[in-house]
């Protein structure tokens, strides 16, 4: 024969799909939140996303090519990076400080562990750790309200109504937790206050409009949850990431806030405030499902996002931060070579 | 409505059943055949012929060495050329038998039709099955007296007969169901009288409804008790281990065979072959080889005698395209690539798919990203991110406790996977290893 044929193992059919396919898919999905961020919070948002993006491009080009590696920027793992952390930082950041949260989860968080695939832990959070970490400040002062809306969710003038300073400086969680003080110790309270923030509670729980829409504070990609909700369902509609780690992480913190957020006693709390507020939408559904970062097996998976969940309230509740999404998927991610061992499926065949 | 029958896990490949419509053709006798002594899994068979020597079709030209292994029949009348090692479909080269055609297609007088085969005893059915050289034909070539020889301990209750045919391209079953529905049951009979089996249960995915419409009805004219189902189109719906879960929920042990739970499995085609064995006395001779692929420019079902050419059948069907880039043994799940168009049709060849040159590029892999695509598509509930993974780690016992050798090598991982890992590739060298890391550690007899 004179012709050269191709030879190789079977199969010698592939399914369409490829690593910057999937990665360009997540890019696509994050849009309709970073126009929201935009439109919420002006052009710095876009400013920053833009920082950020570059800065993670930038940063594994340059780690590549100093170790004489192929460059794979343009796979798109590091956009997603990009995109992710910026989404994480609030809209009154310096610029600056998003392009070294980037930095660091690409070099610190990606290569030094060997890059794409091999990253045990998500890099855009790992850069959202390091940040907050060392400019706590600007990472958790919010001070930019979005467009029609307020910074702790409940609408303009019904907080002229209630006359306290507290609600007009923070966010929903952060709030709630300062309200859950006071109201969960109602005789050491003085009563004006009491009352007042029993009022502002009242009036945070009737919005779970603006939370939804995202007409509320927060860091700039995470606020609507509408908007995050459309990615995610084109994500699950590709099969980019599947339904068990958001349905046990979001179940998991439907049931713990249900049972123990509450002001009244246990089962008093409102499992849909914590559903749309901080960053619970943005982390089940973009971070946790991180395909590098979570387990593979079916149980496994269930597991991690039930573990996400569980941390995420406990920081909430007990912890100092008012947010807990960032850490309990970092550390959720520590875990998953264990949940991996010990969540095999069982072989077709194999004695029960 | 009913959930319709299946198993966990699998994938979706494009059908391309492009010849499901196209009746079987006589394929014109080749100039020469090449019978490999060897087409089956067990021992090669023993060359009967020399050099000149001349033969009829239906002549045995090889004997059975051992009880796993089979005798080789003259596919064609002529003269022997050549008793030699040639080139094999399963790679390497392996003594075979070539004979001249001479044109004439004269038939052995060993070819006798039995009306009354139904009367022989199970042992004489299994001899004549035997003797006839029978291996499965859904491709992975098992001697069939050996399927039909389950020992007493371990009863069969339940016979399958496969006519799934999972693999995209393939139609060489499909279109046998439709044309010789009678002769396929006949050889159903033939199994049921040698295994004493109750249950027989007719395969057939549920994208080949005129297969299915047929097969009901041959069984209802037939006055047969048989049960015709309808399985999810889903690949591999036709391996063993996953028809027998689908079919009766039961789930062949690791490391064990499908009598381990009273099921056998026996393609149509194979069920066929059976009856012309016992029936009308003749060997396996020829088979039915759907051609086809984009690189094939009629794709045809053809009825090809056994050592016939690669080329010879392209010929027959206008040639390969311009663009044609690989020629697979097989379906282009588990097929088997070919370096050359001069390797001969063997028992096993279910049919010959060529791919474009663009679909035969293999692209570079790249590291896994945890997307668990692969873990949702295996059939056999394996983690191949992970095993693949230890097998690169050369970690080969930790791969064999992750499941390494229950692996099927369907190809559902590879066939999923965006960072093109070449599962199966990986899984079967793995194998290899363990197998030989276990010989190596085994005490040496003397």
């Amino acid at each position: 024969m004179e012709k050269e044929r191709f030879l190789s193992a079977s199969p010698h059919l592939s399914d369409a799909e490829s690593i910057p396919k999937i990665m360009y898919g997540v890019v696509l999905s994050l849009l309709p939140a970073a126009v929201g961020a935009v439109y919420f919070f002006g052009l710095k948002a876009l400013w920053i996303m833009l920082v950020a993006s570059a800065a993670a491009m930038a940063s594994e080009a340059a780690v590549q090519a100093i170790m004489r590696k192929k460059i794979t920027v343009a796979d798109g793992s590091a956009l997603v990076t990009g995109i992710l952390l910026a989404f994480n930082v609030p809209a009154s950041v310096p610029l600056w400080l998003p392009a070294i949260g980037a930095v660091f989860g690409t070099v610190v968080g990606k290569h030094a562990f060997g890059g794409l695939g091999y990253n045990p832990m998500n890099p855009a959070l790992l850069g959202r750790a390091f940040m907050l970490a060392s400019w706590p400040t600007s990472m958790t002062v919010f001070t930019v309200a979005p467009r029609g809306g307020s910074l702790c969710g409940i609408d303009p003038a019904t907080i002229s109504a209630l006359q306290i300073d507290a609600v007009t400086q923070a966010t929903p969680l952060k709030l709630l937790k300062v309200a859950r003080g006071v109201l969960a110790h109602p005789s050491a309270a003085d009563p004006t206050s009491y009352a007042s923030y029993a009022k502002a509670m009242g009036a945070l729980y009737d919005s779970y409009g603006n939370l939804f829409w995202g007409r509320v504070g927060g860091c700039i990609g995470e606020t609507s949850a509408f908007l995050l909700l459309v990615g995610a369902l084109f994500l699950l509609y590709k099969r980019y990431i599947g339904w068990k780690i958001p349905v046990s992480y979001l179940g998991t913190v439907a049931l713990l806030s249900w049972a123990f957020a509450g002001t009244d006693g246990l089962f008093s709390g409102k499992p849909l405030f914590h559903l749309l507020s901080g960053g619970v939408m943005l982390g089940a559904f973009y971070m946790a499902t991180d395909m590098v970062t979570s387990p593979v097996t079916f149980r496994g998976r269930l597991l991690f996002g039930a573990g996400c969940g569980v941390i995420t309230m406990v920081i909430r509740l007990i912890g100092g931060y008012p947010e807990g999404v960032c850490y309990s998927i970092l550390l959720m991610n520590l875990t998953v070579p264990l949940l991996d061992r010990h969540t095999r499926p069982r072989i077709l065949g194999e004695k029960k | 409505m009913l959930r319709k029958r299946t198993f966990s896990g699998g994938v979706h490949p494009p059908q391309c059943k492009i010849t499901a419509h196209l009746p079987i053709e006589e394929v014109p006798p080749p100039p020469q055949v090449v019978i490999p002594l060897q087409q089956h899994l067990g021992a090669p068979a023993e060359p009967l012929c020399q050099v000149g020597d001349a033969v009829k079709i239906g002549d045995k030209i090889g004997e059975a060495k051992g009880f796993v292994s089979v005798p080789c029949h003259a596919s064609i009348s002529g003269t022997v050329k050549a008793v030699e090692p040639r080139l094999h479909p399963l790679g390497g080269r392996v003594l075979s038998v070539v004979i001249e055609n001479d044109g004439k297609g004269e038939v052995s007088s060993s070819v006798a039709p039995d009306p009354d085969y139904m009367d022989c005893s199970p042992d004489e059915l299994r001899a004549r099955v035997r003797e006839a050289g029978l291996a499965g034909m859904g491709g992975a070539a098992f001697p069939t007296h050996v399927k039909l020889s389950p020992p007493p301990t371990k009863p069969i209750d339940t016979l399958i007969i496969n006519g799934a045919e999972c693999e995209p391209y393939l139609t060489s079953d499909h279109r046998l169901m439709l044309e010789q529905p009678r002769e396929i049951l006949a050889g159903v009979q033939v199994i049921q009288k040698i295994l004493g089996c109750k249950r027989v249960v007719i395969a057939i995915e549920d994208n080949k409804p005129d297969a299915l419409a047929t097969m009901r009805k041959t069984v209802s004219e037939l006055g047969n008790r048989y049960e015709v189902i309808s399985f999810r189109a889903k690949y591999p719906q036709g391996a063993e281990k996953q028809l027998i879960k689908a079919a009766t929920g039961r789930e062949v042990p690791r490391g064990g065979l499908p009598m381990d739970v009273g099921c056998l499995v026996h393609n149509v085609g194979t069920a066929k072959a059976i009856y012309e064995a016992v029936a009308l006395r003749k060997p396996l001779v020829e088979r039915v080889v759907t051609v086809t692929g984009p690189g094939v420019r009629t794709p045809k079902n053809l009825r090809v005698p056994l050592g016939t050419s690669f080329a010879h059948l392209f010929a027959h069907c206008g040639g390969l395209t311009e663009d044609a880039g690989k020629i697979i043994m097989g379906g282009p799940m588990m097929g088997i690539a070919q370096f050359s168009d001069e390797v001969p049709v063997i028992k096993g060849t279910s049919g010959i798919v060529v791919l474009s040159q663009r679909e035969s590029r293999v692209a570079e892999p790249q590291v896994c990203i945890g997307c668990a695509r692969c873990v949702d598509a295996c059939p056999m509930k394996l983690v191949p991110t992970h095993i693949q993974t230890l097998v690169r780690h050369e970690r080969f016992a930790a791969a064999k406790d992750y499941g390494l050798l229950d692996c099927i090598e369907c190809g559902c991982c590879a066939f999923v996977c965006p960072a093109k890992i070449p599962f199966v590739h990986l899984m079967k060298y793995g194998k290899l290893k363990v197998y030989q890391l276990e010989r190596a550690a085994a005490p040496k007899s003397a």
